[in-house]
């Protein structure tokens, strides 16, 4: 039992319908208190119907789930005074600045009037919305927006942070910015569950990443954990022409733990190996010596897109699209 | 602290949020009391040579009833600001927070109301300019405008319904006008419901804003004494009836308006 009191998110077979279409297929989560799960999946898998579920803004069809130790149903008005929820779509009022708007919330989680203005205060000093902060929302950039509703979710000091796409829409900058405050949250010690169709977040910022695709929960683990699921290393090279691709798959072979793959134009080449820099160093001097001319040479790590194609059979982005022509 | 009373000082949150939007956005005010105005001033300058009153000037008889459509129009915003909140993120972030579920119906009805007192103050300065006077006291004065907010107040829970059943400001704006207007007019508000056709009259006479608005006109003292309401109990206890009408439409209103909100936020 310490075990699971140790645990700030339980799901346990979470089930979520919406007429013929199954949002939640039966997912389970465990989130250690103080660490960083990343929920990653395509466009539908069901990652915010999930969020919506435990921050008690949806009631599941079947299944339960305690955060912070309280029922997500019979403990639901407790338990929104402990957690914290950005959305997807910065939940800020246009009409309102930033000052009122977390002054508002702040009053909304009945911390008094004094303790409100103070506590926005804090926050547009820390989300960097100072100069901002007497403007109405209406004429800020997406980005100041995001870092506003974070601000909102931050308010109370919740134990257990919900984040879902903090990032999706964002310019690359206000992006890179972003994952800097999240990171910086995360240091502090707050739980976080992170809902993101970017790899490259999940790997980032997450210590463990459940994927998610048809409402349940396909493989778990840290991100290493996750890229040694789909194999190790490869070398991958590209050289001028398809005669030089079949002299380098000839030189590389002894090097390769499986099957060689050569690109639909012939020209690049990927070659499963372990053994780490050293391999590289050999690889090139074998090519070297059947004087194969390579114009690029490196030794890759798996990305989480090659996890998810993997896994699923089709990539996370490709996924998405479909999603979005359906 | 008691449910009851957290409820209150959550809405009071949520209107004064409400209240700010006036202030940012002014352009709502300004059409939502110029409209009225020029109402006013139409069937002052317009109808009011051709609408006969016996034993009184058609402005002072015109007064209370624009009075009555006014507010009614504005409980209408109600319904088209929920229909907006609902379309935007704001209503995630409240959902989110550990306050009173009545809290957004409660800052709305109660932002609405004090916009209504907004528009029946500068209509009021309007009628009075136009010729309309107050002929009662101050007290039974003050009365008939409490009467009419109260009524409209009441109103603006059945707006909130519907706003929350729409959930689009656009479609719900062109519904309630098509349903208010209607029922604005085929009452004792611009002419003598007694001058109605056969079906209309007994709907005029039993219309509630009929009631709300003779009640207005009692209590302005813009009625003559020498031509006494029609023999029907609504218009003969109008004060009452509208009393009565207040309170059957929140005891209706709220507990429906609450459980859609519910159902609206829930999906």
């Amino acid at each position: 039992m310490m075990a699971r009191m140790a645990e700030a998110i339980l799901a346990e077979g979470l089930v979520k319908r919406y007429g013929s279409v199954v949002a939640l297929n039966g997912l389970d989560l465990a989130v250690p208190e103080g660490t960083v799960m990343g929920l990653l999946g395509p466009n539908g898998a069901g990652k915010t119907t999930a969020v919506r579920v435990l921050t008690t803004l949806l009631r599941a069809d079947r299944g339960t789930a305690r955060v912070a130790g309280l029922d997500v149903v019979a403990d639901a008005r407790e338990l929104r005074g402990r957690i914290g929820l950005s959305g997807q779509y910065a939940a800020v009022d246009e009409n309102l600045t930033g000052f009122e708007n977390l002054d508002m919330v702040g009053r909304l989680y009945h911390l008094g009037r004094a303790r409100s203005r103070e506590r926005a205060r804090e926050l547009l000093e820390r989300f960097d919305l100072v100069e901002a902060a007497d403007r109405p929302v209406k004429g800020y950039s997406g980005g100041m927006r995001r870092r506003l509703d974070l601000a909102g979710a931050l308010v109370a000091r919740p134990s257990v942070l919900f984040l879902d796409e903090p990032t999706t829409g964002l310019d690359p900058r206000s992006r890179l910015g972003m994952w800097d405050v999240i990171a910086e949250l995360v240091a502090g010690g707050t739980t976080l569950l992170l809902t993101t169709q970017y790899l490259e977040e999940a790997d980032r910022l997450a210590d463990r990443i459940a994927v998610i695709d048809h409402g349940r929960v396909i493989a778990l683990g840290t991100a290493d954990e996750l890229k040694d699921q789909v194999g190790g290393e490869r070398l991958e090279l590209s050289v001028g022409s398809a005669q030089e691709a079949a002299s380098a798959r000839a030189a590389l072979a002894p090097l390769a733990i499986g099957e060689i793959v050569l690109d639909e134009r012939g020209h690049r080449l990927t070659v499963p190996v372990s053994g780490g820099a050293h391999v590289l160093v050999d690889g090139i001097r074998r090519l070297d010596a059947e004087a194969v001319k390579v114009l690029d040479i490196g030794l890759r790590r798996p990305t989480l897109d090659d996890v998810f194609l993997a896994l699923t059979g089709h990539g996370a982005e490709e996924r998405a699209e479909e999603e979005r022509g359906a | 602290m008691s449910t009851f009373t957290q409820a209150l000082g959550d809405g009071a949150v949520v209107a004064k949020r409400n209240l700010i939007k006036i202030k940012r956005v002014p352009d709502l005010l300004v059409f939502s009391t110029l409209s009225p105005i020029m109402f006013v001033l139409l069937f002052a300058y317009v109808f009011g040579g051709s609408i006969e009153i016996p034993g009184m000037d058609y402005r002072e008889f015109l007064m209370a009833g624009i009075f009555a459509q006014t507010v009614i129009f504005g409980a209408t915003i109600t319904g088209s600001g929920l229909a907006e909140d609902m379309q935007k993120g704001v209503i995630d972030r409240f959902r989110s927070l550990p306050m009173a579920r009545s809290a957004v119906l409660i800052g709305r009805t109660t932002s609405d109301l004090v916009n209504n007192a907004l528009v029946i103050v500068v209509m009021s300065v309007t009628g009075l300019l136009v010729g309309w006077r107050i002929h009662s006291s101050f007290g039974e004065a003050l009365a008939g405008f409490a009467l009419l907010l109260l009524f409209a107040y009441a109103v603006s829970w059945g707006m909130a319904i519907v706003g929350l059943l729409v959930r689009s400001p656009e479609v719900f704006n062109n519904a309630s006008f098509i349903v208010i207007f209607p029922l604005t007019f085929i009452a004792n508000t611009f002419v003598q419901e007694g001058n109605l056709p056969g079906p209309l009259k007994t709907f005029a006479q039993w219309n509630p804003i009929s009631a709300v608005t003779a009640a207005a006109r009692e209590l302005f003292g813009n009625t003559n004494p020498a031509f006494p309401a029609p023999d029907v109990w609504p218009l003969r206890h109008p004060v009452l009836t509208t009393l009565l009408w207040t309170v059957v439409l929140l005891l209706v209103f709220v507990p429906l308006a609450t459980r859609q909100y519910r159902k609206a936020v829930s999906r």
